[in-house]
């Protein structure tokens, strides 16, 4: 028999494979492809207190071996997804990940609030790493001490477990880990997009209506693995890696480098079933291997320490 | 419902300028395809290019399972697409989006196609024909080696007005200017368009000015084609004026009066 079940913050997840947020929008659009309840859990899209409408088109343009968006946080909002979407996401036997973001610390707060009362949220991911939006997001990723003050407003408001999702776009992402993990972080997620713009040599002007965009997929892979595996070193939380994911080899990559659970993103823009597949691909992976228990495989690539 | 489907290759080949017919088996596909709606297409195995590509569904051959579509070599995945051998398989996922709508009693239709927006319009005369609406295709192409062979086109030849940017073929200017010469002369009850943006607003212009009510159908650079990523979205007309709409899921085809133009 082998274990693919991980724990994440307390919450017992059936196998170590989520979706990263705003990839995957409120469930239901993949719902029609595959079963959700094979997901280790359902991490969906940014929310905020009020609706956001986003960022003028176009929002996205391709990249070699990736993709580059601005969509701006676009949501309903706090109080539409809470009376319109939550009901049917309940429906899914699946642990439930909300991503909150907001413009202001205080922000941050009452989406936790919020959040936390709505009910059968089993987790909180804390956005400060979005590079699509003026205000909030990456600022509050950035800066060490931002960072820390808004993971401990959001500590304040909420007993469910926090995760702080990390941005790539810092000097040291160890030490933005740190000081999220001091402030009360029950497990870090890592990575969200890397800053990037593309130029239409044509129209002399950058292609996304946004100039700026986060790049994704494949192309930032090796950027993330690093990202990982000094986060590991630097902190004891359990790590949810993320960055380029497009089967099974990856995610494996994600757990040697030290995560304990990954995130599924652009490929689900790919390939609505890649979620689904890196589950299966995963658990063949430990049975050709003659392993038992995937947790073996968390940090394995780190060798035994010194 | 949207599958996805491994599906073979039974033809695709170039049918002018740069433009390339495929055909492909996906018996799931044809059975429930609606004109207007699209299939997003994987053109490499590898990840570069890393997203599909969505074309308009041009007809369907339900006995046989069959879809067709046209694309235009633009890029790297196009470019690779057109070496896809018959006999070989694309990863198709369709059909998607929310196609045309008939409106109820119209008798006479005008169809207004900028390049290859032709290919849904095709598929729609084939509905269109079976409810005996009677069609008038109005088709704009830059030069006359992008304009298909008539066997590529709906079936009445004297119905398919074309025009040339540079008076190579047919009516010298744009298809918009086209249909505005008729516009005034014919009875059309509703149009149905679907082409480049810049076209399709031109288009909404002429006809505000004769009070025809249609359809137009968007080309947006698309994600995930299913409605999740948001990166696709348009503005149409909503609470304050106006909100973002996504071409993939809530379109591609908008009612003309619905949509904002940029």
């Amino acid at each position: 028999m082998i274990n693919t079940a991980v724990e994440l913050a307390g919450i017992k997840l059936k196998n170590p494979v989520l979706t990263a947020s705003g990839t995957f929008g409120y469930g239901y659009e993949y719902a029609r492809f595959f079963d959700l309840s094979r997901l280790g859990a359902l991490v969906v899209k940014t929310l905020t207190l009020e609706p956001r409408k986003g960022n003028p088109p176009p929002r996205i343009t391709e990249t070699p071996c990736g993709m580059l968006n601005a969509v701006g946080l676009e949501n309903p909002g706090a109080e539409r997804f809470i009376r319109e979407i939550l009901p049917g996401l309940k429906q899914y036997p699946v642990p439930l990940i909300v991503s909150i973001a907001g413009c202001s610390v205080e922000e941050y707060a009452t989406m936790a609030r919020l959040m936390t009362s709505a009910g059968s949220i089993d987790a909180l991911e804390v956005n400060i790493s979005c590079p699509n939006v003026k205000a909030g997001g990456i600022a509050f990723g950035t800066v060490p001490e931002m960072a820390a003050e808004v993971i401990r407003v959001v500590r304040l408001n909420t007993d469910l477990p926090i995760i702080a999702k990390l941005t790539p776009n810092v000097t040291d992402i160890a030490g933005i880990a740190v000081v999220v993990v001091e402030a009360g972080a029950d497990a870090v997620s890592l990575i969200n997009t890397v800053t990037g713009m593309v130029i239409d040599i044509e129209r002399r002007r950058p292609v996304l209506a946004n100039q700026v965009g986060g790049l994704s997929g494949p192309a930032i892979r090796p950027i993330a693995i690093r990202a990982v595996w000094q986060v590991y070193r630097a902190v004891k939380v359990p790590i949810i890696g993320m960055g380029g994911i497009m089967e099974a080899r990856d995610a494996i990559e994600f757990m040697l480098a030290g995560a304990r659970a990954v995130a599924v993103g652009t490929a689900n823009l790919v390939n609505p079933l890649a979620a689904d597949n890196v589950v299966r691909g995963i658990e063949e992976y430990l049975a050709s291997h003659g392993i038992s228990d995937v947790n073996e495989l968390v940090g394995a690539a780190h060798g035994k320490e010194d | 419902m949207s599958f996805i489907v491994e599906a073979e290759i039974i033809h695709n080949h170039k049918v002018a300028e740069g433009c390339y017919s495929l055909a492909f088996r996906a018996p799931e596909i044809a059975e429930s395809a609606q004109p207007g709606q699209f299939v997003h297409l994987r053109c490499s195995r590898t990840f570069d290019p890393l997203l599909r590509r969505p074309l308009g569904i041009q007809g369907i051959d339900r006995r046989d399972g069959l879809v067709k579509v046209l694309y235009q070599v633009v890029g790297k995945g196009t470019g690779l697409l057109s070496g896809f051998e018959p006999g070989s398989r694309v990863n198709v996922l369709g059909p998607l989006g929310c196609g045309f709508t008939l409106p109820a009693g119209a008798r006479r239709v005008a169809l207004i196609a900028g390049g290859l927006g032709i290919a849904p319009l095709c598929f729609l005369y084939e509905t269109l024909a079976e409810q005996r609406i009677e069609a008038v295709v109005f088709h704009g192409v830059r030069s006359a080696g992008q304009a298909l062979a008539p066997d590529l086109l709906p079936p009445v030849a004297d119905r398919v007005l074309m025009a040339a940017d540079d008076g190579s073929l047919g009516y010298h200017g744009s298809v918009v200017k086209l249909f505005e010469t008729y516009a005034g002369q014919e009875p059309f009850d509703f149009f149905f368009a679907a082409g480049p943006s810049p076209m399709l607003r031109a288009l909404s212009i002429v006809a505000k000015e004769y009070h025809l009510p249609g359809e137009v159908s968007l080309e947006e650079r698309m994600g995930c084609g299913i409605g999740a990523c948001l990166c696709c979205n348009c503005r149409t007309r909503g609470e304050d004026g106006w909100r973002y709409s996504r071409v993939c899921a809530d379109g591609p085809v908008f009612p003309v009066e619905e949509v904002v133009w940029p």
